[in-house]
C-alpha cells in the first residue's frame, strides 16, 4: 500500500465538519422531543383510545416499522410537495424523523404501559381516577422507567440513521463530509474523522440518558 | 416524459430480488462471521473478547452509511478495484455481523451459568459444552430476536442506494426522474418493502410469543 494519509487536510476544515455535527445533534435531539410526544399521545390511545383510533395508531406503527427510512424520507421531500405540501430539506429531514422515531417509540411505551401491573390502575379507578389521570399519575412514570434503556437505544438508531437525510442535502455531518470529500479528494480521511464524530454523538448521548435516568428514576427511590 | 405505467412496475418489481438478495447473502455471511465473534466474545481471554466488543461498538456506534463510504474507498486504497456487489456485500456483512453478535451473545449468555458448570462436571471441553449443551439452548432463544434482525436487514439496504447500487429505492428514484411521479412512485416502493418486511415481523412476534408460553428455561422475554 503505496497511499500516504493526509488528515492535515480534513482537520483544516474541522470547523466546517462542527457545524454539522451541531445541526445532526439539534435535528436529533428535535426530533427526540417532538417524537416522543407523538408516542405519548399515539400509546395512550393505543392502550385506551376508541377502536377506531386504536386501528389507525397500529396501522401507523407497521407502515414506518416495515419500511425503510430513507423511503419515508423520499416520501416526505420528494412525494408530498406534489399534493402541495413543501418542507425545505432540514425541515423535510426532521419531520421524516419525528414520524419514524415515534412509531418505533409508541411500540416501545405500549410495552411499558402493559408492564404495569393491572393492580395499580385497578387501585387507580377505585380512587374515582379518570382514565387519562390514571395514564398520566399511576402508569406513565413506571411505564417510562421500565422501557428507558430501550428507547435510549432507539434513539441512538435514529440519530445514527439521520446520516442518510444527507440524500436530500440537509445539512448535516454526513453531507457536509460529502461536500468536504469532494473537494479535498481525500474520501477516506474525511469519512474516517466523520464516523469518529459520530461515534462521539453517540456515546455522549448514551452518557445523557444514563445521567437522565440516574436522576429522574433512580435516586433516592431505592424501593 | 414518461408516464407510470406496467413497465415502470416492472422495472421496480424486478429491482426487489436486489434488495431481497444483498440482505440474503448479508444474512449469510455475516453469520458466520458471528459464530466467530460471539465465541470470541464469551471467550475467557479478555484481548479476543475486547476486541470482538470494540468491532460491535464501533459498527453500532457509526452511521451505516458512513461504513459503506469507507468500505468503498477504503478498499480503493488498497488497490482493490472491486465491483458494486462485492464493496456492498463486504460492507452489510459487517454490518450485519455487528448486530447478530451481540444479539447472539445475548442468547448464549441467556443459557443459565448451572448448565456449564453441570457439563464441565461431566468432563466436557469448552468446544463440547458449547456445541452439546450450550448452543442448542441458544438457539431456541435467539430464533426470535434474529427474524426480527431480518427485517432491520432488508431496511438497512436501502442505504446502499446512496453510493449508487441499484435495489429497490435507486430504482424507484430511477422511475421518479423518468416520470416525474413520486407521488406514485415511492408510496409503491414503501409498499413493497412492506410486502417483504411485514411476514417476517409477524413471523418474529409470533415466535416472540411461543417462546413464553411453556418455557423451561424462564429466559423467553
Amino acid at each position: 500500500m503505496t497511499y500516504v494519509f493526509q488528515f492535515g487536510i480534513v482537520f483544516d476544515r474541522f470547523g466546517e465538519l462542527l457545524e454539522g455535527a451541531w445541526l445532526t445533534v439539534q435535528l436529533a435531539a428535535m426530533a427526540l422531543a417532538l417524537g416522543m410526544a407523538v408516542a405519548l399521545t399515539c400509546a395512550y390511545l393505543r392502550t385506551a383510545g376508541p377502536k377506531p383510533l386504536r386501528m389507525l395508531v397500529v396501522a401507523y406503527v407497521e407502515a414506518v416499522r416495515n419500511t425503510p427510512f430513507l423511503v419515508q424520507l423520499y416520501i416526505v421531500f420528494f412525494s408530498l410537495p406534489q399534493l402541495g405540501v413543501r418542507f425545505e430539506a432540514n425541515q423535510a429531514a426532521l419531520v421524516a424523523m419525528v414520524v419514524n422515531f415515534g412509531a418505533y417509540a409508541t411500540e416501545i411505551v405500549r410495552a411499558g404501559i402493559q408492564s404495569v401491573p393491572v393492580g395499580q390502575i385497578e387501585v387507580g379507578r377505585a380512587l374515582g381516577l379518570k382514565r387519562f389521570q390514571i395514564y398520566r399519575l399511576i402508569v406513565l412514570f413506571p411505564a417510562i422507567k421500565a422501557v428507558f434503556p430501550a428507547l435510549a437505544s432507539q434513539f441512538v438508531l435514529l440519530l445514527l440513521g439521520s446520516s442518510v437525510v444527507a440524500a436530500i442535502s440537509a445539512k448535516e455531518l454526513t453531507a457536509i463530509a460529502n461536500t468536504l470529500q469532494s473537494t479535498t479528494f481525500r474520501a477516506f480521511e474525511v469519512y474516517i474523522v466523520v464516523a469518529a464524530m459520530y461515534l462521539a454523538i453517540a456515546v455522549g448521548f448514551r452518557a445523557f440518558f444514563a445521567a437522565v435516568y440516574w436522576f429522574v428514576f433512580a435516586r433516592g427511590r431505592e424501593r | 416524459m414518461r408516464t407510470f405505467g406496467a413497465n415502470e412496475f416492472l422495472f421496480i418489481l424486478t429491482a426487489m430480488q436486489w434488495t431481497a438478495l444483498l440482505s440474503l447473502l448479508a444474512f449469510a455471511f455475516g453469520g458466520l462471521v458471528v459464530l466467530a465473534i460471539a465465541m470470541l466474545r464469551i471467550s475467557k481471554r479478555p484481548p479476543l473478547r475486547l476486541s470482538a466488543a470494540g468491532y460491535i461498538q464501533l459498527f453500532q456506534g457509526t452511521p451505516l452509511l458512513i461504513q459503506l463510504f469507507l468500505v468503498y474507498y477504503g478498499l480503493s486504497l488498497f488497490g482493490l478495484r472491486l465491483d458494486a456487489w462485492t464493496s456492498v456485500t463486504i460492507a452489510y456483512t459487517a454490518y450485519a455481523a455487528a448486530f447478530l453478535g451481540d444479539i447472539w451473545r445475548g442468547c448464549i449468555q441467556a443459557v443459565p451459568r448451572e448448565q456449564w458448570e453441570a457439563s464441565r462436571a461431566l468432563a466436557l471441553s469448552y468446544f463440547q459444552q458449547l456445541r452439546l449443551v450450550i448452543l442448542p439452548q441458544a438457539v431456541r432463544i435467539a430464533i426470535p430476536p434474529t427474524v426480527g434482525f431480518m427485517v432491520s436487514l432488508v431496511k438497512a439496504t436501502a442505504v446502499a442506494s446512496i453510493i449508487g447500487f441499484v435495489e429497490l429505492t435507486r430504482a424507484g428514484q430511477l422511475m421518479t426522474n423518468a416520470t416525474f411521479q413520486p407521488m406514485i412512485v415511492y408510496p409503491i416502493v414503501a409498499g413493497l418493502y412492506f410486502t417483504l418486511c411485514w411476514p417476517l415481523s409477524v413471523w418474529a412476534q409470533r415466535l416472540e410469543k411461543g417462546m413464553r408460553v411453556g418455557n423451561a428455561l424462564g429466559t423467553g422475554t
